[in-house]
C-alpha cells in the first residue's frame, strides 16, 4: 500500500487551518494542562531549601506527563465523529484518500498542537521554578534525566492518547460521548504516571526504556487498530 | 416492471459505457435498500435516477462511489470493476456531490477547494480551482468563509469541489434539495453547461421537472427499478396519446363525430363539452377529427394534444406499486 504524502498533508493543513480559525480549540487545550501543573508547582515553590533532597528521592514531576496522556485524546476524539456530525466526512471519503492516510493525517494534526502545548507548559513550569523556587530546589528540579524523560515520553504518550481518541471517535455516534470515553480511556496511563510520580513504581533506566519501547509499539499498533476500526460503511450510514 | 425487466436500456453516449450495473443489490440485514438493479449509463449522458424518499437512490450512489459494499451483483464504474480493492482508483475517476454540501464552514471557499484539490492530487491545483470557481460563478467570493454563504452558494461551492478533479462520472445527489427556485435554476444551468462539456452525470432527484428538463434518460427506482428510458418514451409506454377536443356546446351525437375516424382508437367525454380521444397517431387523427367536427357543424373552441408529464409517469408507477403492496 502506497501512502500519499500530498493527501495526508491536505488533511493536516486543513485541520491546522481549522484550529487557527477556531481559537477556542487551542485555548481549551491549553487550559486543561493547568490542572496538572498547579499542584506540583505549589509543592515545589513551597519547599524549603533543606527539603530539596526529597525531590531527588522520587519523581514527582512525572505528573506533568499527564498532560500529553490526557489532552491530545480529547482533541483526537473529535477527529472522525466530529467530521461525521458536521457532514464533511462523506465528501472526504468519496475522494481517493485511504483510511490509513486519513487517520494518520488526523493524528499528526492533533499531535502537533499537543506537543507544543505540553512542552510550553513544561517550560513554563521550569521557568517558574527557576525564578521563584529556592535555588537548591531549582537545581534538584533541573535534572537532565527528568527533562530528557519529559521530552521523550511526551510524544510517545501523546501519540498513544491520540490513537485511543481516534479509535473511540471512529466507533462513536456522538462527539461529546467520544470525548468523555477518550478521557476515561486515558485513565490507565494517568494511573501509571501517578504511581511513578509517588514512587509506588520506582523508576529505573530499564523500566523507563521498557515503557518507552512498549509505547512505541502501541503507537504503531494504534494506527493499525484505528484503521481497522474505521468502517466507511458504518460511518456513512450511521449503523451501529 | 421488475429490475430485470428494465435491463434492455440503451445508453446514449458513444464508446464504452461510463457505468454498467448488473443485478446489483444492497441489503442492510433483512432490509433491501435496493435490489437487482441493472442499467447502463453512456459516456456524456445525463442520467436521472428518480424515486420517492427511501427508494434507495442515495444508497445506490454511495455503493457506486465505493462507500458501501454491494451485497450481490456487480458494476463497472468509469471502466473499473466495482470491488473494494479498486476503491481508490474508482474514486480517483469520479466525483460525488452529496445532498448536503459538507463544507468546512470555518474555512474559506478557496481553502475548501484547495484541500480537495490535494486529496485528488490534481496537477495544476491553482488553475483548476480558478476554473471550477469560474464555472460556478464564484470567482469573486473565493476568499469568503463558507459559513457566511447562503445555502445556494454553498451548493455551488460543493459543485465546484466536484468539478476539481475533472471526473469521468459526476454523481449529483439531490443537487437542488432545499434551494429556492432561483438557486435551483442556477444549478440547472450549471448542469446544462456540464452536459455541453460532455461530462457524464448521474443525477438523483425526486424533482420530476428537473429530471425532465435535464436528463437524457431516467430510471424510476422504488427499491427495484420500475422503469428506465427517455422521458418521452416512458410517457408513450405508459399513456396512450390523446387529443382533447373542446366545443362551445355539447355535441348531440358524439359517437357519430368521433367513431370510426382514422387514428382514433376510442373516445370519452370529460366535462360538458370536452372529449378525450385516445389516438394512435395524432398527425393522422387531428385533421380527421377537425373535418368531422366541421361536417357536424360543431363550434370548436380547441383541439390539442394532451401532454403527460414525467410526473404522470412517476405517479402512475408509484401508485401501481402501492396498490400492489396493499394487495
Amino acid at each position: 500500500m502506497r501512502l500519499s504524502r500530498r493527501r495526508i498533508l491536505a488533511i493536516v493543513r486543513k485541520e491546522l487551518r481549522e484550529y487557527r480559525h477556531n481559537g477556542a480549540i487551542i485555548t481549551t487545550m491549553a487550559v486543561l494542562p493547568m490542572i496538572f501543573i498547579v499542584a506540583p508547582l505549589i509543592e515545589v515553590l513551597a519547599l524549603p531549601a533543606s527539603s530539596a533532597g526529597a525531590l531527588l528521592a522520587g519523581d514527582p514531576l512525572a505528573i506533568l506527563l499527564g498532560i500529553p496522556a490526557l489532552v491530545p485524546g480529547t482533541l483526537a476524539a473529535y477527529a472522525v465523529v466530529g467530521e461525521r456530525q458536521q457532514g464533511t466526512l462523506e465528501p472526504v471519503l468519496t475522494t481517493p484518500i485511504r483510511r490509513e492516510e486519513f487517520l494518520l493525517a488526523k493524528a499528526v494534526a492533533a499531535l502537533l498542537p499537543s506537543l507544543v502545548i505540553s512542552l510550553v507548559v513544561y517550560a513554563f513550569f521550569l521557568g517558574c521554578v527557576k525564578v521563584f523556587a529556592q535555588p537548591e530546589v531549582a537545581s534538584a528540579v533541573f535534572r537532565g534525566q527528568d527533562i530528557l524523560a519529559q521530552v521523550l515520553f511526551t510524544p510517545l504518550l501523546a501519540t498513544w492518547s491520540i490513537w485511543v481518541g481516534i479509535a473511540v471517535s471512529a466507533r462513536s455516534g456522538d462527539q461529546r460521548v467520544a470525548q468523555q470515553l477518550s478521557a476515561l480511556a486515558s485513565l490507565p496511563s494517568i494511573l501509571v504516571i501517578y504511581l511513578v510520580a509517588y514512587n509506588v513504581i520506582p523508576v529505573t533506566a530499564n523500566l523507563a526504556f521498557g515503557i518507552g519501547a512498549l509505547l512505541l509499539v502501541l503507537d504503531v499498533l494504534g494506527w493499525r487498530i484505528g484503521s481497522a476500526l474505521f468502517d466507511r460503511e458504518r460511518l456513512v450510514t450511521g449503523s451501529r | 416492471m421488475s429490475g430485470t425487466d428494465a435491463v434492455p436500456s440503451t445508453a446514449s453516449g458513444g464508446g464504452a459505457p461510463a457505468l454498467v450495473v448488473d443485478h446489483l443489490t444492497k441489503r442492510f440485514g433483512d432490509r433491501a435498500a435496493f435490489e437487482d438493479l441493472s442499467f447502463e449509463v453512456g459516456r456524456g449522458e445525463v442520467f436521472g435516477f428518480l424515486g420517492p424518499n427511501g427508494a434507495g437512490k442515495t444508497t445506490t450512489v454511495r455503493t457506486l462511489a465505493t462507500l458501501l459494499a454491494p451485497t450481490s451483483g456487480s458494476a463497472t464504474v468509469a471502466g473499473i470493476p466495482l470491488t473494494t480493492e479498486n476503491g481508490v482508483e474508482i474514486r480517483r475517476r469520479i466525483s460525488v456531490m452529496p445532498e448536503s454540501p459538507g463544507l468546512y464552514l470555518r474555512l474559506s471557499v478557496v481553502e475548501n477547494l484547495r484541500c480537495f484539490a490535494d486529496l485528488y492530487e490534481v496537477s495544476d491545483a491553482g488553475d483548476r480551482i480558478d476554473r471550477a470557481l469560474h464555472a460556478v460563478d464564484l470567482s469573486d467570493r473565493a476568499d469568503e468563509t463558507c459559513g457566511t454563504l447562503s445555502k445556494g452558494l454553498r451548493q455551488r461551492v460543493a459543485l465546484a469541489r466536484a468539478l476539481l478533479s475533472d471526473p469521468d462520472v459526476l454523481f449529483l445527489d439531490e443537487p437542488t434539495s432545499g434551494l429556492d427556485p432561483v438557486a435551483a435554476r442556477d444549478v440547472h444551468e450549471l448542469i446544462d453547461e456540464l452536459r455541453k462539456r460532455g461530462v457524464t452525470i448521474f443525477l438523483t432527484t425526486h424533482r420530476l421537472d428537473e429530471a425532465e428538463r435535464l436528463c437524457d434518460r431516467v430510471a424510476i427506482l422504488s427499491t427495484t427499478l420500475r422503469t428506465i428510458g427517455r422521458p418521452d418514451e416512458l410517457r408513450d409506454e405508459l399513456f396512450a396519446r390523446m387529443l382533447a377536443v373542446t366545443t362551445v356546446a355539447a355535441l348531440s351525437e358524439p359517437d357519430r363525430v368521433f367513431g370510426g375516424l382514422p387514428g382514433v382508437d376510442r373516445w370519452r367525454q370529460d366535462g360538458p363539452a370536452t372529449y378525450l380521444l385516445d389516438v394512435s397517431d395524432a398527425a393522422v387523427a387531428a385533421p380527421a377529427v377537425t373535418r368531422s367536427l366541421v361536417a357536424a357543424g360543431a363550434d370548436v373552441l380547441s383541439i390539442s394534444q394532451s401532454h403527460h408529464s414525467l410526473e404522470d409517469v412517476y405517479l402512475e408507477l408509484i401508485d401501481e406499486e402501492r396498490k400492489a403492496a396493499r394487495g
